[in-house]
């Protein structure tokens, strides 16, 4: 048995429930507010978890960028039981897209020497869904993506990897970069004992200069980006909102006979 | 059009090109006077005809992967030929599992950024702009690339029509992937197809889509009989799918298809942002939930507030008695 260590890149984000909000500045999404950690993370975290359970030991650590120094969506990881976190926080990393942020975690995480680095397969707010993959290409690590089932066994991933028509069996050594979806596991609820003890454990606050990064590789600079407007999409006409009373069915038959797809 | 050329990263299935390669490739002919396609695999010649029927003069094919996951070595052959000074405009990928796996690779091996998620791509002036839905789909932000290098764009399904321009069948021409060692070590060692009866999901004439409303995972079967009796397909939303309800080649949404079908029938769907992507630009939506405050009855023509329960049996029970 070898002991296993896991990051597990997390992103905090603005909660999805209130309204979002575009900076008037420079039309990206207002990250100012709390962040929470995005629902997505909690399937890798509870992967990792697992995964180090099963190995017999190991830690799993959280790579995360946010501004304003923001560890309110860490502190729910280490909760469910991440033992510490790296955390990149500098005003130079405000307006990076993809690609700068992949360079950011890739950074991050080469200096966890991690067995296997999980992300979701995409965020909830920004959802690019390429971060993951170009975070890979920078570490000189393989990658799986869409797994919606992981097993580790004699150095080995083995993945089920969601495809078009079903999914495929894949096998990758690692050190790998896995990209979970949604239902991969369930992911636990973090009880009041991981709540008190997640406020004591390590979180180690970096800087783009700690890192090693130059500041014009990362931010709205190293982005080589803009958008140029933001509008309103046309909305649907509004259309006829009915309650059923009993007559629910044959207004839908209806509608499909007018259609003539009946 | 000030565009010299635009390659389109082809995925070919069963030797057919996928349908949203042949809309990129329908697109990039308005955009740029040369189309290239890039294919890998064992069936790139027989999909050079198709290939060039939509446009591409010629395809680069990267040859079979013998099991590897396409995104490190396809994305390694299409650098080295960028590098050694073919380098197109813009190169499209079509924002499949392995198109996006390919963008991302791509991205960072060429230090280029990458724009995803498009569902529209315009001339402004010398440079192209990309439009983006976001939140769920009521707002545009229009984008573009600011620095220089080809412009990679991640286009979402049925962005554009495919509409074939007659042209002659593409030049094969062989663009094998460089050595990338360690990079390139996961492979694929099984394939496994859920099949499913009827037309394909994001073809069919018309979808019905069952979510957590449903309350069970037996109540789908209901879904599927409708879906049925319409000749139609049967669609899912994210929640049931991470529910394991039924599986994910059944779902539509950011993550799964982008259907746009005559009529989309959302049964106990409440249409979370995640889902309206897929499905708002249906021609006619007709909705069945319980909350009148669904986001769902925002997009749909004709919204029923009632029990799934109730409903689609009756729904089921009139239409059989039609047939």
């Amino acid at each position: 048995m070898h002991a296993m260590n896991v990051v597990v890149c997390v992103k905090q984000i603005p909660d999805p429930a209130a309204p979002p909000a575009l900076d008037p500045g420079t039309h990206t999404l207002d990250r100012s507010g709390k962040l929470i950690l995005d629902d997505s993370d909690a399937y890798g975290v509870e992967m990792a978890l697992q995964l180090a359970d099963a190995a017999g030991g190991g830690e799993v650590t959280l790579v995360s960028m946010a501004p304003n120094g923001e560890v309110s969506g860490l502190r729910t990881a280490l909760a469910m039981g991440a033992a510490k976190a790296i955390l990149v926080s500098d005003d130079a990393l405000a307006g990076s897209d993809a690609l700068s942020t992949a360079k950011v975690l890739a950074a991050a995480v080469r200096r966890a020497e991690p067995d296997l680095v999980l992300a979701a397969t995409e965020s909830t707010d920004g959802y690019t869904g390429t971060t993951p993959v170009q975070m890979a290409e920078l570490l000189g690590m393989p990658s799986v993506t869409f797994a919606k089932k992981v097993e580790i066994a004699d150095g080995t991933v083995k993945v089920e990897r969601q495809t078009e028509a079903g999914y495929d069996e894949v096998t990758c050594p690692l050190p790998a970069v896995v990209t979970v979806t949604a239902g991969v596991v369930e992911p636990r609820y973090p009880s009041f004992k991981g709540i008190m003890a997640a406020k004591s454990k390590p979180v180690d606050t970096l800087t783009v200069a700690d890192l090693g990064l130059d500041p014009s590789e990362v931010g709205a600079t190293g982005s080589r980006q803009e958008i140029t407007s933001v509008t309103e999409a046309e909305a649907r006409q509004a259309g006829e909102i009915v309650t059923d009373e009993g007559d629910g069915a044959e207004r839908i038959v209806q509608f499909l006979e007018q259609l003539k797809v009946i | 059009m000030t565009r010299a050329s635009i390659w389109v990263l082809a995925e070919v299935v069963d030797g057919t090109p996928i349908t949203t390669s042949l809309e990129l490739l329908t697109h990039a002919r308005s955009l740029a006077s040369t189309v290239e396609a890039v294919a890998w695999g064992a069936e790139t010649a027989a999909a050079a005809a198709t290939l060039g029927e939509y446009g591409a003069t010629t395809v680069h094919d990267v040859g079979d992967l013998a099991g590897a996951l396409p995104g490190v070595p396809v994305a390694a052959a299409i650098a080295a030929l960028v590098e050694g000074g073919a380098a197109p405009d813009a190169i499209l990928f079509p924002a499949t599992y392995d198109g996006r796996d390919v963008a991302g690779r791509l991205s960072a091996r060429l230090d280029l950024p990458v724009l995803t998620n498009v569902v529209g791509l315009d001339e402004e002036g010398d440079a192209l702009s990309s439009t983006h839905a976001i939140f769920g789909g009521t707002h545009n932000v229009v984008a573009r690339f600011t620095g220089s290098g080809p412009a990679l764009f991640v286009v979402r399904a049925k962005s554009f029509a495919a509409e074939p321009s007659g042209g002659a069948p593409a030049a094969v021409v062989a663009a094998p992937a460089p050595d990338t060692g360690a990079t390139n070590a996961a492979r694929v060692v099984a394939r496994h197809v859920e099949e499913r009866s009827g037309p394909k999901l994001d073809e069919a004439d018309v979808v019905v889509s069952g979510g957590r409303g449903l309350g069970e995972k037996d109540a789908y079967a209901m879904i599927e009989e409708l879906a049925g009796l319409l000749h139609g397909a049967a669609g899912a939303s994210r929640a049931i799918v991470d529910a394991g309800w039924v599986p994910y080649s059944h779902q539509v949404g950011q993550t799964g298809k982008t259907v746009k079908p005559t009529v989309y029938l959302a049964c106990g769907i409440s249409g979370a942002t995640q889902h309206m992507v897929g499905m708002k630009n249906s021609k006619n939506i007709v909705a069945i939930n319980k909350d009148q405050d669904a986001p769902i009855f925002s997009v749909a023509d004709l919204g029923i507030v009632g029990d799934v329960h109730k409903v689609v049996p009756k729904l089921i029970e009139a239409l059989k008695a039609r047939a």
